[in-house]
């Protein structure tokens, strides 16, 4: 009985300490929970470099802290009740699996404002999320992919059979078919965001078929390294430029830029601003980027990527644009009609010409 | 599905190449049980042999000194067991599990800044005409030098361990050392230069991982390959050749599930994903059980802790 007291108390002086250290600053504390380690040179990396802006931006008035390679689950779940409860006033959760974790987590501290990376949960009212439209990038690469390949096989990296993952393999495949009535696309699942191990062994036996444009929705450079090693293989940077291994195989690059979104709500968290919230841009915003368009490729391949690009940037065109097909053949988009957010956000199936199952 | 789009002779020559960190690791792993040490930190050895490798070959940007540098590494890792185990006689198998649990720690702690950074590339060795012969060219001849020289370590164990008087000495150290320490050998020193060897063997292991397959390092980048390795000790009934042959099929399969998937295989990824292990499970429980004895072929006094004055 007296150790539980005794416990307790100690227990209880330790919070007045921490929340008394809380209340003694002045300063925003503003915490991020990567998912991989900074250096992977990819998502975390991009959304590091958003965390600097902050910084950049606020300076002094801000106080920023950051806990990387955190994995999905009940580990994620510690790290945020520790930051919560460490005085941190605004946590952005940025993979798509520590949604659970950060709906739970809110729920305890509701005085705590939550952004959480590509999900689409918000339980409470502290809960936002944000989000890229990377398919408008993708729809850039397929086009690019398309035209490449001799071999008429692209390759895709995939992560795990999500919607936003999914978006990404449907809007290469349309759009590389679109300007190659021939091309054919495997998908290797690789379950992990980073594993440079696995990205490279499912790399190698893509390009040991015959693929020679590899897409990844990996986070490591190390799909990028294998394919360094087959002349005439191209891949894309993911999530960040990766041009340290351009002009080739690296000859263009999706870029996650979320300096301007962490600027705007930290922002708005100081000036009182600050409201729930489901951002959802793309390229026309800014928010993805794409990296420079390599020598490796011919000018009239770079041109027609960059009508794409333009296209989708101005809002004259959808990368999910009708007439389209499900796998299964059904009709899923009329002619000229566009998917709306709700059918993309919830994605669940291959459009038609690709084979393959999505794993359940 | 289309099968057809999997090249054998492709498939042959990426196996081989998935299966080096296994071949290196294992072998060192089967010298140092030969001579009657079990050491379950293969993992961990190996885990340091990646990262200082790739610490090494960052560095100084020569391949070389990086193999080099992974193998003074796992050799190192394996000093701190040698002495546990041979001066200060704790249990081998508690030892060895608590080196590959710090062997992971280290190498992570190490790694801090390491991610993401590019080692210097190793080129495969030019074998000129050899490398256009059809099919075989393909499957022998496109490789780089350490693929060959794992070839070469276990033809080069086997030939000591049959015909040289070294070999015999550590085998006879292994099946019974109160019987070689009476002869005179010195069987602490013997078994710590067997450890040392097995150490350096994984830490090159491990650094082939780093520098040629990935290439990157990453927090766990061994993935296991270790336990792989000591599972082909035994599946080996400890003879040298059947461990090329082991981890080829574990090579193999590994190499294969991925290309199953990627050529549109309609088996769950989940199934695919976990057969090479299952595969393994399998024979090690053939091998064990009815006439293949491989259970009575281990040196006898496997895991035992010497001291003279016993």
């Amino acid at each position: 009985m007296k150790r539980r007291i005794l416990l307790a108390s100690a227990a209880l002086g330790l919070g007045l300490v921490m929340a008394g250290g809380a209340f003694a600053q002045d300063k925003l504390k503003a915490c991020w929970i990567y998912v991989g380690p900074i250096g992977d040179g990819g998502w975390t990396f991009q959304h590091d470099q958003g965390r600097l802006a902050v910084e950049a931006a606020y300076g002094d008035k801000v106080e920023t802290a950051y806990q990387e390679s955190v994995p999905e689950g009940a580990d994620a779940e510690r790290v945020l009740t520790q930051m919560a409860l460490s005085g941190c006033k605004i946590i952005f959760t940025t993979s798509f699996g520590y949604m659970d974790a950060t709906n739970n987590v809110a729920a305890k501290f509701p005085d705590v404002k939550f952004e959480h990376a590509t999900g689409f949960m918000r339980a409470t009212p502290n809960v936002s999320t944000y989000n890229a439209r990377f398919y408008e990038g993708r729809a850039v690469m397929g086009t690019i992919a398309g035209l490449m390949t001799k071999s008429n096989k692209i390759g895709y990296i995939g992560s795990f059979p999500i919607p936003e993952v999914i978006q990404g393999i449907n809007a290469s495949f349309i759009h590389a078919r679109k300007v190659n009535p021939d091309v054919s696309i495997s998908v290797v699942w690789a379950y992990s965001w980073f594993d440079p191990a696995k990205e490279a062994d499912a790399a190698k036996a893509l390009i040991e078929q015959g693929v020679d444009v590899i897409l990844q929705h990996t986070d490591s450079t190390a799909p990028m390294a294998e394919a360094a090693k087959t002349p005439g293989v191209i891949g894309f940077g993911q999530a960040s430029d990766m041009s340290e291994y351009a002009p080739s195989p690296r000859v263009s690059a999706i870029i996650d830029n979320w300096g301007p979104y962490y600027v705007e709500r930290v922002g708005a968290l100081m000036d009182g601003s600050y409201a729930q919230s489901d951002t959802w841009a793309g390229i026309g915003a800014g928010v993805v980027g794409i990296g420079a368009i390599t020598d490796a490729i011919p000018a009239e391949v770079k041109a027609a990527a960059e009508a794409v690009a333009a296209s989708i940037a101005d809002g004259s065109y959808h990368p999910f644009t009708g007439p389209l097909m499900k796998q299964d053949g059904s009709a899923w988009l009329a002619d000229g009609e566009r998917a709306d957010d709700g059918t993309l956000a919830g994605m669940n199936f291959f459009v038609e010409g690709i084979t393959g199952e999505i794993p359940k | 599905m289309d099968l057809s789009a999997i090249n054998p002779a492709v498939l042959v020559a990426s196996l081989m190449v998935a299966a080096v960190p296994i071949v290196l690791a294992a072998i060192g792993e089967l010298v140092v049980e030969k001579a009657g040490v079990l050491n379950l930190g293969v993992e961990g050895m190996m885990i340091m042999g990646a990262i200082c490798g790739f610490v090494a070959a960052v560095a100084t940007g020569s391949p070389v000194l990086g193999f080099v540098g992974g193998a003074v590494g796992g050799a190192a890792l394996s000093l701190i067991f040698a002495v546990l185990t041979q001066y200060l006689l704790a249990n081998q198998v508690a030892t060895g599990l608590a080196l590959t649990l710090f062997g992971l720690g280290v190498s992570a702690l190490i790694g801090q800044g390491y991610n993401g950074i590019k080692p210097p590339s190793i080129g495969d060795l030019p074998l000129g005409p050899l490398a256009d012969i059809p099919v075989l060219g393909t499957i022998l001849f496109r490789h780089d030098w350490v693929v060959y020289l794992s070839i070469a370590v276990i033809a080069a164990v086997w030939a000591v361990l049959k015909y040289s008087r070294a070999g015999l000495v550590l085998r006879a150290v292994g099946e019974n050392h109160d019987a070689a320490h009476a002869l005179g050998y010195k069987v602490v020193r013997i078994r710590v230069l067997a450890i040392l060897f097995g150490g350096a063997m994984a830490g090159l292991g491990g650094a082939y991982v780093s520098l040629i397959r990935v290439p990157q390092w990453t927090d766990g980048i061994t993935a296991g390959a270790g336990w792989i390795a000591l599972a082909i000790v035994v599946f080996a009934s400890w003879r040298p050749w059947r461990v090329l042959i082991g981890a080829y099929l574990f090579g193999g399969i590994t190499v294969l599930q991925l290309n199953l998937q990627a050529a549109g295989a309609r088996i769950p990824v989940e199934y695919l994903s976990m057969s090479p292990y299952l595969i393994t499970i399998l024979v090690l429980v053939i091998m064990s059980s009815g006439r293949g004895r491989a259970s009575a072929q281990a040196p006898a006094a496997l895991g035992q802790n010497f001291h003279a004055s016993r």
